[in-house]
């Protein structure tokens, strides 16, 4: 038994290691009458972690939103093509990816043409997108949110829904993760939270959707420095996975130290203009967005 | 009804389909008479209009004893012409609630329309009144409150917030206060207002399709209506009526 688990991971890591899950082709996307992304490319594989850097107004969050599929944010050219290993099944949305992985990567060439799908469906295909600014549901708590949320997603998916008490348990796991207590799951979404708060909200659900990719759009900001750490270890517990993908957007160093990124990119004027290890990141930190660009 | 069909220069009448109503005006019984004992409680929740050649009438002239407690829960929604109409007069130290939902389409013109007469001292009112308005239908609240020269300590509310679903959709909220006590509390808000559409994109996100979204929204916003319910199974009731009516909007 031991024998067949160590073979399956040696063959497991060979295999995810070809599976791309995202890949961005050319995004040229406008808000309004401009254009802010201008040929934006980026591949991105199962197990890896990118975090994707920039001045303001480079297009950081129109690249999360176009992703997302948020109304308002208008795709005029380019392909983005999402292609995930299948959804590990079984209660709790499939939480423990890291222990029995499915190992059918998808042939290639059979990816899901993300542009395609509404922003639910986008969703229910794995893709979680963090808010830069969580928005504020009057009246809806947030376990109800979330049931709702987690249900239509796995229904989506051909999976049974949840029942009240197995949801119950899997919300508690992960807010403990969070170190977010029940009372706050129970009141309305974000409604008074604080901005830490929020954001830990976001990982909260982020938790308990259990996605393929996901797409934290400044996650970091807004946060004191305890809540950064536990923020940044829930993004390692639940998204560092062989079988999952983060791309990180963030302004700051410091979320980076928490989650080590495998890739960081630079985006200027709407397009990637440097790729680099995590030293970049250290780099830009210390030289600043404009040398680096230019000199790209 | 003996009365001449009001005219829209009375001010409680500006928003109403008279067209609709008069050819049932003369079918009209006059206001119905309830009266609450001193200290006692009572409750009436309305979730349908009688509805006679597609009007719709509710008309109520409430006294409420000293100590005692109206409690006043409405849903207008089933008539072409929906009127409810409410006279409450406040005896000393005593409550009236009221907590309507007024869900409209197509043509549709709905109203809530209160006469809260704070005649004595103490007395306390809450008028809590959520519209949701789809294609041209019309929902209006007037509310008027009378506090008494000598109705000292009085505490009137009134929340009042429509969400217009349709670009022809409209929405009247007119409180009218007339104040003649001065230790008093008369707090009143209106808002008008459409789905947030970032609400909305954000539970897109979480995997909410767009129809179970709006569902949820305005399930929330008309809740507020009904919070003052105490008995829980009249208010699962009497929301998931107007749930049921939500539905058919979208």
């Amino acid at each position: 038994m031991t024998i067949s688990t160590g073979v399956t991971y040696r063959l497991k890591n060979f295999e995810l290691k070809r599976n791309q899950m995202l890949k961005i082709e050319n995004l040229h996307a406008t808000v309004g009458d401009t254009e802010i992304l201008k040929g934006l490319s980026l591949e991105i594989n199962a197990g890896e972690i990118h975090a994707i850097m920039g001045p303001n107004g480079a297009g950081k969050s129109t690249l999360a939103y176009a992703l997302g599929g948020r109304p308002g944010y208008d795709v005029t050219a380019g392909s983005v093509t999402f292609t995930p290993l299948p959804l590990a099944g079984g209660a709790g949305g499939g939480q423990t990816s890291d222990e029995a992985p499915p190992l059918t990567p998808p042939a290639s060439g059979r990816g899901t043409d993300l542009l395609a799908l509404d922003p639910h469906e986008r969703a229910a295909a794995g893709i979680f997108l963090g808010f830069q600014y969580p928005v504020e549901i009057p009246g809806v708590s947030n376990l109800q949110f979330l049931r709702e949320s987690l249900n239509a997603q796995r229904l989506a998916r051909g999976e049974e829904a949840l029942s009240g008490a197995e949801f119950i348990k899997l919300a508690k796991e992960k807010a403990a993760l969070l170190k977010m207590d029940m009372d706050m799951l129970k009141r309305a979404v974000n409604v008074g939270f604080s901005g830490g708060e929020k954001k830990r909200n976001e990982m909260v659900q982020m938790g308990i959707l259990n996605p393929k990719l996901a797409i934290l759009d400044e996650t970091d900001s807004g946060l004191d420095i305890d809540a950064l750490r536990t923020v940044g270890s829930g993004i390692n517990a639940i998204m560092r996975k062989p079988d999952k993908a983060v791309l990180l957007i963030t302004h700051y160093q410091r979320l980076l130290d928490e989650v080590k990124p495998d890739f960081v990119h630079v985006l200027a004027a709407g397009r990637i203009v440097k790729t680099g290890g995590p030293e970049l990141a250290l780099q830009l930190e210390e030289e600043g967005y404009e040398a680096i660009a230019e000199a790209a | 009804m003996n009365a001449p069909l009001p005219t829209r220069r009375d001010e409680s009448w500006r928003y109403a389909d008279l067209k609709a109503l008069e050819p049932v005006w003369a079918k009209l019984t006059g206001p119905e008479q309830i009266t609450v004992p001193a200290g006692e409680t009572v409750s009436r929740q309305i979730a349908e209009l009688p509805v006679i050649d597609g009007v719709g009438m509710i008309d109520l002239d409430v006294t409420i004893g000293d100590k005692a407690t109206f409690i006043l829960h409405v849903l207008a929604h089933n008539a072409d012409y929906g009127r409810i109409q409410v006279r409450a007069t406040l005896g000393n130290g005593s409550h009236f609630e009221l907590g309507g939902a007024i869900l409209g389409a197509g043509k549709q013109t709905l109203e809530i329309v209160t006469e809260t007469i704070h005649a004595e001292p103490n007395a306390t009112s809450n008028q809590v009144v959520r519209s949701v308005l789809a294609d041209t239908a019309t929902g209006s609240f007037l509310g008027r409150i009378n506090v008494a020269r000598h109705a000292q300590k009085t505490d009137a509310a009134q929340s009042v917030k429509s969400m217009l679903l349709d670009r022809g959709a409209t929405a009247n909220a007119k409180p009218e206060l007339e104040i003649f006590a001065d230790d008093v509390k008369c707090a009143h808000g209106a808002t008008v207002g459409e789905l947030d559409k970032q609400a909305l994109f954000y539970m897109a996100s979480r995997g909410i399709d767009p129809v179970t979204a709006k569902k949820l929204m305005l399930q929330a916003f008309i809740a507020d209506a009904f919070v003052s319910v105490d008995d829980d199974a009249v208010r699962d009731a009497i929301e998931g009526k107007a749930l049921e009516v939500l539905e058919g909007l979208s």
